[in-house]
């Protein structure tokens, strides 16, 4: 194992050491006080997209070019990925291409897995089926430390379809061993009691008011409606009247607690507009810090000598 | 053409048997068990230090010829059945075609005949093309040599449709083999449904999907009077209402692989994808409780569900690759684990290769008694050797347990009188 270290990929929170996580939070920080110098000039990052996402694509794409590396997009409208090709046919195929590095989004889980076994080039999880967004529960730690300075002792509440979601796991993961308190609230259906040994201190709920009791931070899920149609829950009128994060279900929570949102936002459904756009949202601010994270990762990443 | 062999020790469950002593084969016959029975020359077969069994017999063997000969052939798949023991296997009819007709069943008893290192038994689709709308041509397929009906891969999920097959295939004096899976509990799984799936965010297949299948299935057996068999058992629950139903006097056998008894989801490698099967490995409390199942025979055989997948097939995300694993060759030395555990005695781990399967689907052999078939395994349970399915007879590799050091392995396969495995060449 130790002859040929394997390139540092970063697959998920699990796995990834302490330290690491650290470095990236604190390079985070300091990128955000003194723009980095273009450390990353010449090198050429693979944004491999299998599921569509603007939102996380263009966070990676401009942190790359802030850090002066050159990208090439591959999503799945590309012919390669169309013609049915493997993914690692289509790897292989890229890889000629001279890369330094992967940013992959799948939607099976384990994907990037798989191609990190088989690149001799970091790979960076960007998401992968219902298994883990690393750099989203980074950017998230990074905004709540913005806010509180320190993440042991917090209590955050996760709200919605955990069950299907890779935010709710790679977040679980990181504030727990960061010390956090995790109330995960949601259906039963999308709960499954399983989650409550996910990490250290993860407590279950199946009802909204009890989990945002005192809460520091209220981490609302997207509910995506064909989860309703698979009968997951029976309507959203009946999602709504139970678990949408309103203006009044908030004042459970402590009178400062962050209001956080992976997005894109339907309001109305998850969140209520007033939560959502309230001076304690930080929705807006999460998409900023994500660019930073992603900034911290890349350098981290790519700029380590091989 | 006599053969004989000498100086092992003699182990029939079927009788009782164990103890040292040669056997003498006559044609295809077992002639007559004995000791010191005083013979030399190319006939004879030196068994000092091994034991010498009824031929092994595979109830549920996925052979892939026609349709899919990359994946293997009868050829390939019988050559590693004899190298594992194996005398006998059945043949799922999973195949491209479906077995779900004489001709299908015919051609491949032909193809067997012409290239098999093993016996085959075919098994027959219950519905045509295996889709579980209409029955297939049973009468024709049992005429033509199928000993049983199944559409493996998938269950019967009409239980109207599983009823009538029942009652016509009783009709036969053969078994329904079903493959117990609740096709809406277990959609889009990959994995058992657990605390390691979740984690892993991949799709579950829980435990129920099964059983709940098999209590269905055994009602029905009940209420037809008819013979019905439960593959690849692989939960507690299962093994349960199995026990319960054999009590109540219900017609039903069952069979449990060698990957359910030694493995659970803890132990496989994430995402690796020769550890994806359906049934899929379950929690170590189902493990202990099939294991327990075949040691008191609620589950009566011991069938490996050799699946065998190309290489490339398997390289693939772990939602997209096939279910399935191969495991002829294997078999014997993972139910000697189980034995070196204290789990299992030995005379039912070898009663559940022999004896037990044959008396499931009435086929011959699984006895050493003189007279019977001259079908014969004699392996040495000491041999220790590394696992690599490279090395192996069948064409696909697709194994979790490559690189494991395995104690016990087949010196000789004999099939019908005649040696068509051999461990030490130059005797072959
Ligand atoms: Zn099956
Ligand atoms: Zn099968």
């Amino acid at each position: 194992m130790n002859a040929h270290p394997e390139p540092a990929h970063v697959l998920g929170i699990e796995g990834l050491p302490l330290a690491r996580i650290e470095q990236f939070l604190s390079l985070a920080a300091a990128f955000q006080k003194t723009p980095p110098p273009r450390m990353l000039t010449g090198k050429r990052l693979l944004l491999l997209f299998y599921e569509a996402s603007t939102r996380t694509r263009t966070s990676f794409e401009v942190a790359a070019r802030r850090l002066g590396a050159e990208t090439v997009s591959v999503s799945a409208q590309a012919s390669s990925i169309e013609k049915g090709e493997s993914l690692l046919d289509t790897v292989y195929t890229l890889r000629a291409m001279a890369i330094d590095g992967i940013v992959m989004r799948h939607a099976s889980s384990g994907a990037p897995r798989l191609v990190a076994d088989h690149a001799d080039v970091p790979v960076i999880n960007a998401g992968d089926g219902m298994h883990e967004h690393p750099t989203q529960a980074l950017l998230d730690g990074f905004t709540i430390l913005r806010h509180r300075g320190s993440i042991a002792g917090l209590k955050v509440a996760i709200i919605g379809d955990i069950l299907h979601s890779r935010v709710a796991r790679s977040n679980i993961l990181l504030l727990s061993r960061l010390g956090a308190e995790l109330r995960l609230c949601g259906p039963r259906t999308l709960l499954p009691p399983e989650f409550a040994a996910y990490g250290k201190n993860v407590r279950l709920y199946g009802e909204l008011e009890p989990a945002l009791d005192g809460a520091d931070v209220v981490m609302v899920l997207r509910i995506q409606m064909e989860r309703m149609h698979e009968s997951f829950f029976p309507s959203e009128a009946e999602y709504v009247s139970r678990f949408s994060v309103t203006a009044e279900r908030l004042r459970a929570a402590r009178p400062d607690a962050l209001v956080m949102h992976p997005g894109p936002v339907i309001r109305g459904v998850e969140i209520s507009a007033e939560v959502a756009d309230s001076p304690q949202s930080v929705i807006r601010e999460q998409v900023e810090n994500g660019v930073l994270i992603r900034m911290a990762v890349l350098h981290t990443v790519l700029g380590a000598k091989r | 053409m006599n053969l004989i062999l000498k100086n092992g020790r003699l182990f029939d469950p079927a009788q009782g048997l164990d103890q040292t002593g040669d056997v003498v084969v006559q044609g295809d016959r077992v002639r007559d068990l004995g000791t010191d029975i005083a013979a030399a020359g190319p006939g004879v077969l030196d068994c000092t230090g091994l034991i010498i069994a009824p031929g092994f017999i595979d109830l549920h063997v996925h052979l892939r010829e026609p349709g899919f000969a990359y994946k293997e052939t009868i050829a390939s798949g019988t050559r590693a059945a004899a190298a594992g023991g194996f005398t006998a296997v059945c043949a799922m009819p999973n195949t491209n075609p479906v077995n779900d007709d004489a001709g299908g069943t015919a051609y491949l008893l032909q193809r067997a005949r012409e290239s098999g290192h093993a016996r085959v038994y075919p098994i027959g689709a219950v519905t045509a093309g295996s889709e579980g709308e209409h029955l297939a041509g049973l009468g024709a397929m049992r005429e033509a040599g199928a000993v049983a009906f199944s559409d493996d891969g998938r269950p019967v999920m009409n239980a109207q449709i599983l009823r009538r097959a029942l009652e016509y295939a009783s009709m036969l004096g053969v078994p329904v083999i079903e493959h117990a899976e609740d096709l809406h509990l277990s959609a889009g799984g990959s994995m058992h449904a657990g605390a390691v799936a979740l984690r892993l965010g991949l799709r579950g297949i829980s435990s129920a999907s099964e059983a709940t299948m098999v209590a269905r299935d055994l009602l029905l057996a009940e209420e037809t009077g008819a013979h019905i068999h439960i593959a690849h058992v692989s939960t507690a629950a299962s093994v349960r209402l199995l026990r319960e139903a054999k009590t109540r006097g219900v017609r039903v056998t069952a069979e449990v692989t060698p990957h359910h008894c030694i493995l659970c989801d803890e132990d496989a490698t994430p995402y690796d994808t020769n550890f994806k099967m359906n049934p899929p490995l379950r929690t170590a409390a189902d493990r202990a409780a099939v294991v327990a199942g075949l040691a008191d025979g609620t589950l009566d055989a011991f069938a490996t569900d050799h699946a065998p997948h190309a290489a490339h097939e398997k390289l693939q995300e772990f939602d997209r690759a096939p279910f399935g694993i191969i495991g002829l060759e294997t078999a014997l030395p993972l139910g000697l684990r189980l034995v070196e555990t204290g789990q299992l005695s030995l005379a039912r781990l070898v009663a559940s290769l022999t004896s037990a399967p044959a008396r499931a689907f009435g086929l011959p052999g699984g006895t050493l008694a003189s007279g019977s078939l001259a079908d014969l395994t004699v392996f040495d349970p000491a041999a220790a050797w590394t696992y690599d399915p490279a090395q192996g007879a069948s064409l696909s590799r697709n194994s979790p347990f490559a690189g494991w050091k395995l104690r016990g392995k087949a010196i000789y396969t004999i099939v019908g009188g005649r040696v068509v495995y051999s461990a030490r060449t130059p005797e072959l």
